[in-house]
């Protein structure tokens, strides 16, 4: 058994929108494997983004951990409060990696100063010696020429060169963690295989572990060694890569996957979920995709489902997986999956 | 059914599109590009962004000008200097769907005003009654109720929104549709939603598509036959399966390798094709556009050529 290096327990996160709580995530949990990447699937408003945030501390001001734990080295994380005591964890311990390379970047200050901020600030490295370790830095991203473009401002960067600037800040200070929030949306597909190949690069040479935040299934495939997918603030599936893909228990994981146009055959409509998610202003009972899902049993309405066990490394919260459960086989879309991707890819 | 038995709906030859960035070079963001779309199918364009792709779109319905080149929609030409009247019938027959939902619609407007704007300017209604009964019926058409007529665009989630555009191009009864990344911008569970109402609507209306995307995988799934566009020019054409089968530019092969797919055993065995434009050499022999098949068009100088014949009979 590998080290579970963050363990996240029960976690529920509320906020406060004018005046009304909304409950974000509704106690999800998650063991995080040291040494692999963890790929967190869901929609926007599923609680991807929230949930990470809370490792780091970086919850916007209305919202709070409301109860649970997030264990990280001996410290419970959703115990701390004040910006003093998060100082010596975010960035130097758990890094983040955000989504737009354009607006997470200061268009006033050079590349250069913008990393080597950051080694000064966690290395106590100075001058020359941090100016060495920042181009040493840019050079391991991938960015050629790292003298000259140590000296240049983000406009005079392509998308995909500023996305590596950005993981360059996030690596400066060596961290255990890496969360990566959807680096590649913006970027194009060609660019988006090379950062995705540059994350798994730096994984290996780093020991990195790796949280991934993305909607994208394809995406998941190429990173994920674990796969988490959430729905309405919690994780209702989670398992490696193989099992949720090829042996996937959730009905919303089936549905996520039947509407993969990968899978679609040409001139019949593609598989789509009706309905749109909950509203999260309100108490959500029993399993929270049940409206959606044309199969629901009568207890989903009722009660919540608990984490069933399929494998050692596979947990569902679904009631299909309960023994008194009708038997219920996933859509026709995605048995065989594999056969049918070594048809199209021949 | 051969192409040579369909009719041709539009016919670009030669476009060229260039802007002026700076005094004196201009930037030339379409490249005298050539290519046909048919009756009744979906054409799709893919590139990477800055490919010229939506140039290519903004130039068929006359929002951008064209440097060079022509574009005949049935046999006539409609690009350059054209009669009121033409200008008018491109208007209504050849509508556009655009990118982001949220920045498409205007803010101010009720959905009523906005499905409508394109009934005010070319006055295809009789009387209000009409008009108001054309607008029920496109929303009704897009999955949308008549009441939404009178909301504004911020009350709606994004699928919605998107609906909303696609009713307001609907309405003007048009015969060919750009739709520029209509699927981007939305949720996974959504594009799937809109992608079968736009196959839905192609089925009950006849409509001809142009499908301009960078994601492949949704482009195989929706068109007939696919163009990939690069840096301003087409490098390949062809069939969609036939484009995905027996890929032949290096940088359609690049661009099929970038798309991630959803078989996790698959993707980590993939090895990443990057395409560098320094491969071609065309000192010598310039890029030719061939058919080196039925229907499958390459862009290669003739040893390029010579070579991609050769892939094909293996």
């Amino acid at each position: 058994m590998e080290q579970i290096i963050l363990s996240a327990k029960d976690v529920v996160i509320k906020f406060s929108l004018r005046g009304r709580i909304l409950t974000a995530i509704r106690s999800a949990s998650l063991d995080l494997r040291e040494g692999k990447t963890l790929a967190i699937v869901g929609e926007s408003g599923s609680g991807k983004s929230v949930f990470t945030k809370a490792f780091i501390g970086m919850l916007d001001t209305n919202g709070w951990v409301d109860s649970g734990s997030i264990l990280f080295e001996g410290k419970d994380l959703a115990k701390l409060k004040t910006e003093r005591q998060w100082l010596g964890l975010r960035g130097r311990k758990i890094a983040m990696v955000f989504q737009d390379p354009m607006t997470a970047l200061n268009p006033l200050r050079t590349i250069g100063k913008q990393i080597q901020e950051v080694i000064e600030l966690h290395q106590g490295l100075a001058g020359r010696a941090a100016r060495q370790r920042t181009v040493e830095i840019l050079a391991d991203v991938g960015i050629p020429l790292p003298e000259l473009r140590y000296g240049q401002y983000p406009h005079e960067f392509s998308g995909g060169m500023r996305q590596r600037v950005v993981i360059a800040i996030a690596m400066a200070c060596s961290p255990r963690i890496l969360i990566c929030d959807e680096p590649t949306t913006a970027l194009d597909v060609t660019i988006q295989a090379q950062i995705l190949d540059l994350i798994r690069r730096l994984q290996k040479q780093y020991q990195l572990t790796v949280i991934y935040i993305t909607h994208d299934l394809g995406v998941v495939a190429n990173v994920a060694d674990d796969v988490a997918v959430m729905y309405a603030g919690d994780i209702v599936e989670y398992g490696t890569a193989n099992e949720v893909f090829y042996n996937p228990q959730h009905p919303y994981t089936w549905a996520l996957l039947s509407s993969l146009p990968q899978l679609g055959v040409k001139g019949q409509p593609l598989y789509s979920i009706s309905g749109t998610p909950p509203n999260l202003f309100y108490e959500i009972k029993g399993d929270a995709f049940a409206p959606r899902n044309p199969q629901a049993l009568k207890i989903d309405f009722v009660k919540r489902p608990p984490y069933f066990q399929v494998s050692p490394t596979h947990y569902a919260r679904t009631w299909l997986l309960d023994e008194r459960a009708p038997k219920v086989t996933p859509p026709e879309t995605i048995q065989h999956m594999r056969d049918k991707f070594r048809e199209v890819t021949r | 059914m051969s192409p040579a038995d369909r009719e041709v709906l539009l016919d670009v030859r030669e476009l060229r599109v260039e802007f002026r960035v700076k005094a004196k070079q201009p930037l030339v963001a379409v490249k005298d590009v050539s290519f046909q779309i048919f009756q009744g199918e979906t054409f799709g364009l893919v590139g990477e962004s800055g490919s010229g792709k939506t140039t290519i779109g903004r130039a068929i319905v006359r929002i951008n000008e064209t440097t060079g080149g022509d574009i005949y929609y049935r046999g006539q030409r409609i690009n350059g200097r054209i009669s009121t009247r033409l200008d008018k019938e491109v208007t209504q027959r050849i509508q556009m769907i655009f990118q982001d939902p949220m920045a498409s619609l205007n803010e101010r407007a009720k959905v009523d005003y906005i499905v409508s704007e394109g009934l005010y300017n070319t006055r295809r209604f009789a009387d209000e009654a009409d008009r108001q009964q054309r607008v029920e019926d496109v929303l009704n058409e897009v999955g949308l109720l008549p009441e939404f007529a009178s909301r504004f665009p911020h009350e709606f989630s994004g699928g919605q929104r998107q609906r909303i555009g696609v009713a307001r191009a609907l309405v003007m009864e048009p015969e060919f549709i750009i739709a520029d990344e209509p699927i981007s911008a939305l949720d996974v569970s959504i594009r799937a939603q809109v992608l079968n109402l736009l196959l839905r609507l192609q089925k009950t209306k006849g409509l001809t598509y142009m499908f301009i995307a960078h994601d492949l995988s949704v482009v195989r799934f929706i068109s007939d036959r696919v163009a990939v566009i690069s840096r301003g020019e087409i490098v390949e054409l062809a069939e969609a399966e036939e484009l995905f089968m027996n890929p032949l530019h290096p940088y359609t092969r690049s661009l099929l390798t970038a798309i991630p797919m959803p078989d996790p055993i698959e993707e980590r065995k993939k090895k990443l094709v990057v395409y560098d434009p320094a491969v071609h050499d065309y000192s010598v022999h310039k890029p030719i556009w061939v058919e080196v098949r039925p229907g499958h068009f390459v862009l290669g100088n003739e040893p390029e050529i010579e070579e991609y014949r050769k892939m094909l009979s293996q």
